[in-house]
């Protein structure tokens, strides 16, 4: 009987920073290569969005900005006409195979009907239309990615049990591929033997080669992978219905997960995120578990891992860290890096969706006992300002902060690192470890000489 | 609805933050939702600064709407008298002086909000001050000025305001103030002290000059002190202030033209520069440019005035500010641009073909784009116009940043050019030994193989139906491109 207690942890509802949810934009226009996100916002929305998007605004990325005037928000202009002329506009210069409204806090208050206009709109311009409300007064950051996708699980098309071949009986062959030598001119043809694909979907947007390694993984313990949501294309999208497992790879896709349950009827297979050597073993168990497949070799790849990463471990070992939270993927991140010999103190985060964690914090749970160190604080909707007092006094060697705090307690003595970069690089799977690591200890080993002096460079406390 | 891509100026929130962040113990709250305080990250990153932003988001979650503003966001005016009657609630709470700014999100953009929100709180702190009694009118004994309008984070602000002060030290002009960058508020009430104001950009500051001119009769200068001519303005100006006031006050008149003589002269480098060679090879030469009205209109005038080149093309996103803007670069340029439609302004460089660009991020971009070099001489900005070196554009060192920036961006310009022409970065090619391994059943001599490294491209051969390359054809072209 599994000990169903999770960690304990506390909503401090305090104030606190993270990037508005409509950044998704940034990296899911990337990822969907034939998509067009159209932000339905105000000059905000707009200003925040050049910014992140930094230089890759001047490459004209699939991505524009409808912008409200006073017009639109006294109700004076139609708004179903307005919508139309831009789409239009998009069409012409783009094509896209889906057009993808981001509602934001503006549509939000004025109760803009973006769910009813599109679908009318869509049969009249002839590309789908996809509706998700990413805005800052629901979702944090990385959950603007979840409620894209929730929205896109809506569009898989429907699974019907004749297209797949029957599930294989479990004494299948693990080698996938025959030898045959080909005497005349001496070379060797391979020939596949096909598996049959699994009835399992990934969901999560993660650079392909990153999605490549997982399936890759997968593909070694003979599951191969129906398909991803969201896929490199619109029109891949992977089918969904009764019989589909589907299985997250990223902690902040809870609306996404209730979706494909509860809409799609898919089965949800919970487990700890392939984050670390660690976690991503763990995925693949359970995955297997579902399957009635024995994993092969996972142990053996983990401690090949660990080996491997050794010199930053060494590196890390017995220090301590304090998360401030900004990207919903601190609980994983404290998971790996206690497993790695570090002490957490604190993980703050935006917003936790217990059930959909549970496997995680059940697994931080266990981490901690083995790795013999206390359960880290769980402070949920921190308040920034009481953070920066207790890590005055906690004094962590190191601090995972945001942009608007790094700087300033850099100028205080206290080592940080962006969490933003654990966002867009790449952390999952066996071989991206030493990334994380690379990360965590740069700040760790920068530290030259002339400023170990100075116990503060401002002037303000 | 528009349909929009890039904007040059901010939302209104962003302008009024930057003066509530530049003055000393001010503190914003913003009532948002997750999110909006993204300006703490730019200006924690873009100034490098070592505190923390003073500006704190109140979050507006679904629960806080509920509660009735959901329906009042629509009309304006009723939530100005919400968030109005919140305020009076506040400073009846805390010891601090609460206020609510007044700025129009739909309306106005970052610089008129900043532009407002600085009038509005030194307007509240001397009307404070005069109710209370502690407005101090009599002037400073000594010439003294205020300078309005540095701000965090302005485009080379820092720099500048360091220049300023030194250009007012030899003429003997103590600063009485600088807002609201580093300023107390409870020093607001001395700010009438001053003999006179100046606002080194007009996008920021003018609003809160003018107020005090109003009301405490303050004159102010508003030449920006960009340029060898523009400089020297501006102290004639400065000494023409002084001397209203001097032969009472100090019993004295000021003459400030041997330092002018000498700084243009001699100090600052602009002057003999424009006079040298090479700087007459840049005369006839074109350039377009194009920024917020202070910097457009002064780099303009440089352009033309103090380096006899010639401008194709002026322009600013300042729409507001149009009109001083045509009157100031009237009979400068062929043309004058003013929209914030940053494709606008790309369709029209692209048209001139202008040999230098100057001016914002945004202009870099388009000529990367177009193949022509850029300066960059206005926000919006990124993290490269936040130099840690010393380069302001005001003043006397100033004018020397200027020539350096005008004449590096036309000579990289040249430079890329004749690279081309004449076959590449890379001279050192002489062994060829790879090529004799290759089973090519085309073989070139080692004279032929060099010549080929200075060819201009074939795109020359193919324009002029030329179908075989000998070292003629080779030679004409490279004549045709380097005319």
């Amino acid at each position: 009987v599994k000990n169903f207690e999770i960690p304990a942890f506390e909503c401090e509802t305090g104030n606190y920073h993270t990037f508005c949810p409509i950044s998704c934009v940034a990296w899911l226009y990337k990822k969907i290569e034939d998509s067009f996100f159209l932000v339905i916002g105000t000059k905000t929305c707009g200003y925040f969005l050049q910014n992140a998007l930094g230089v890759m605004i001047f490459a004209e990325p699939r991505y524009a900005m409808a912008k409200l005037e006073e017009g639109d928000i006294s109700a004076q202009l139609n708004d179903h006409e307005e919508l139309k002329k831009i789409c239009l506009q998009i069409k012409n210069d783009r094509n896209p195979s889906v057009i993808i409204w981001i509602g934001t806090c503006t549509t939000e208050i004025i109760k803009m009907d973006l769910e009813g206009i599109a679908p009318k709109l869509e049969k009249q311009i002839g590309i789908p239309i996809i509706v998700a409300r990413a805005n800052g007064l629901d979702y944090a950051f990385t959950q603007g990615e979840d409620t894209v996708l929730a929205a896109m699980a809506h569009r898989c098309p429907k699974y019907k049990n004749s297209e797949l071949r029957q599930e294989p009986t479990n004494k299948i062959d693990n080698s996938s591929q025959i030898k045959i030598n080909n005497s005349s001119n001496n070379n060797f043809i391979y020939e596949r033997i096909e598996l049959p694909k699994s009835k399992l979907v990934l969901f999560g947007s993660l650079p392909s080669s990153v999605a490549s390694q997982l399936n890759l993984e997968l593909k070694r313990q003979s599951i191969l992978v129906l398909g991803w949501l969201p896929s490199q294309r619109y029109n891949e999208l992977p089918s969904l219905g009764e019989g589909i497992y589907v299985c997250g790879v990223n902690p902040f896709l809870s609306r996404t997960a209730t979706t494909l349950m509860r809409r799609r009827k898919c089965q949800l297979i919970g487990s700890p995120f392939p984050i670390g050597p660690d976690g991503t073993r763990a995925w693949i168990e359970k995955i297997c578990s579902v399957f009635n497949k024995t994993p092969v070799g996972l142990n053996e790849r983990e401690n090949q891992i660990w080996k491997a990463v050794q010199d930053y471990t060494r590196i890390i070992k017995g220090k301590s860290i304090f998360f401030m939270g900004d990207n919903l993927l601190e609980i994983s991140l404290a998971r790996f890096l206690i497993r790695c010999g570090m002490v957490v103190y604190e993980i703050g985060i935006p917003y936790m969706d217990k059930r959909y964690q549970v496997a995680e914090l059940l697994f931080l749970q266990q981490t901690c006992k083995k790795m013999n160190t206390p359960l880290p604080r769980i402070v949920e909707k921190p308040d920034n300002y009481s953070q920066v007092q207790r890590m005055h006094e906690l004094k962590p060697h190191l601090a995972i902060t945001g942009m608007a705090h790094a700087n300033p307690l850099e100028a205080r003595n206290i080592n940080t690192k962006w969490s933003v970069e654990f966002t867009f690089a790449q952390i999952h799977g066996f071989s991206n470890v030493q990334d994380i690591l690379e990360l965590v200890t740069r700040p760790l080993r920068c530290r030259s000489g002339i400023m170990s002096d100075f116990q503060s460079l401002s002037k303000q406390t | 609805m528009k349909l929009a891509y890039w904007m040059y100026a901010g939302p209104a929130h962003i302008g009024t933050l930057r003066i509530a962040s530049s003055f000393r113990n001010v503190h914003a709250i913003m009532h948002a939702p997750l999110g909006d305080d993204h300006f703490n990250v730019m200006r924690s990153m873009l100034e490098r600064e070592r505190d923390f932003t003073p500006v704190t988001t109140s979050v507006v979650d679904p629960h806080v709407l509920a509660r009735g503003s959901r329906e009042k966001v629509v009309n304006n005016i009723s939530q100005k008298e919400d968030l109005q009657n919140f305020v009076d609630r506040a400073s009846s709470y805390s010891e601090s002086d609460v206020i609510l700014a007044d700025v129009n999100h739909y309306r106005i953009n970052e610089l008129q909000a900043a532009d407002k929100t600085l009038e509005q709180i030194v307007r509240y702190y001397l009307d404070k001050a005069r109710r209370e009694g502690f407005l101090n009118r009599s002037l400073t004994d000594d010439p003294s000025a205020n300078i309005i309008g540095i701000s965090t984070p302005g485009f080379h602000n820092q720099h500048d305001c360091r220049e300023l002060k030194r250009l007012l030290s030899e003429p003997r002009i103590s600063i009485n103030q600088i807002i609201p960058e580093g300023e107390f508020l409870k020093n607001l009430k001395d700010l009438p002290r001053a003999w006179f104001n100046i606002v080194p950009y007009r996008e920021m500051g003018l609003m809160a000059a003018n107020f005090l001119e109003k009301e405490y009769g303050m004159p102010h200068i508003l030449t920006t002190p960009i340029g060898i001519l523009n400089t020297a303005d501006f102290i004639a100006q400065i000494s023409k202030i002084v001397n209203l006031w001097s032969f009472s006050l100090i019993e004295k008149k000021v003459n400030y033209d041997l330092y002018v003589e000498n700084q243009t002269k001699f100090v600052s480098q602009a002057t003999w520069f424009s006079k040298s060679i090479d700087c007459q090879n840049l005369a006839g030469k074109e350039a377009a440019v194009s920024g917020d009205a202070t910097h457009a209109a002064a780099i303009t005038k440089i352009l033309v005035r103090e380096m006899g080149i010639r401008v194709s093309c002026s322009g600013t996103y300042c729409k507001h500010d149009a009109d001083w803007f045509n009157e100031q670069v009237q009979g400068l340029c062929d043309e004058t641009i003013i929209t914030e439609d940053h494709i606008e302004i790309g369709d029209t460089i692209a048209r001139i073909e202008p040999s230098a660009i100057f001016g914002t991020q945004m202009e870099r971009h388009i000529g990367k784009r177009l193949d022509i070099p850029c300066g960059v001489i206005s926000s919006p900005v990124h993290i490269q116009n936040f130099p840690l070196g010393y380069r302001p554009f005001l003043g006397y060192e100033g004018t020397n940043q200027i020539s350096d920036l005008i004449y590096n961006s036309f000579n990289l310009g040249m430079e890329d050019h004749l690279l081309d022409v004449f076959g590449g970065h890379d001279t050192k090619e002489v062994n060829i030994k790879s090529l004799s391994t290759e089973k090519n059943n085309i073989h070139w001599s080692y004279d032929a193989e060099s010549e080929l490294k200075k060819i201009p491209g074939f795109f020359f051969a193919k324009q002029n139906n030329i179908s075989t390359i000998t070292v003629d054809v080779m030679y004409a072209a490279k004549e045709k491109l380097s005319s």
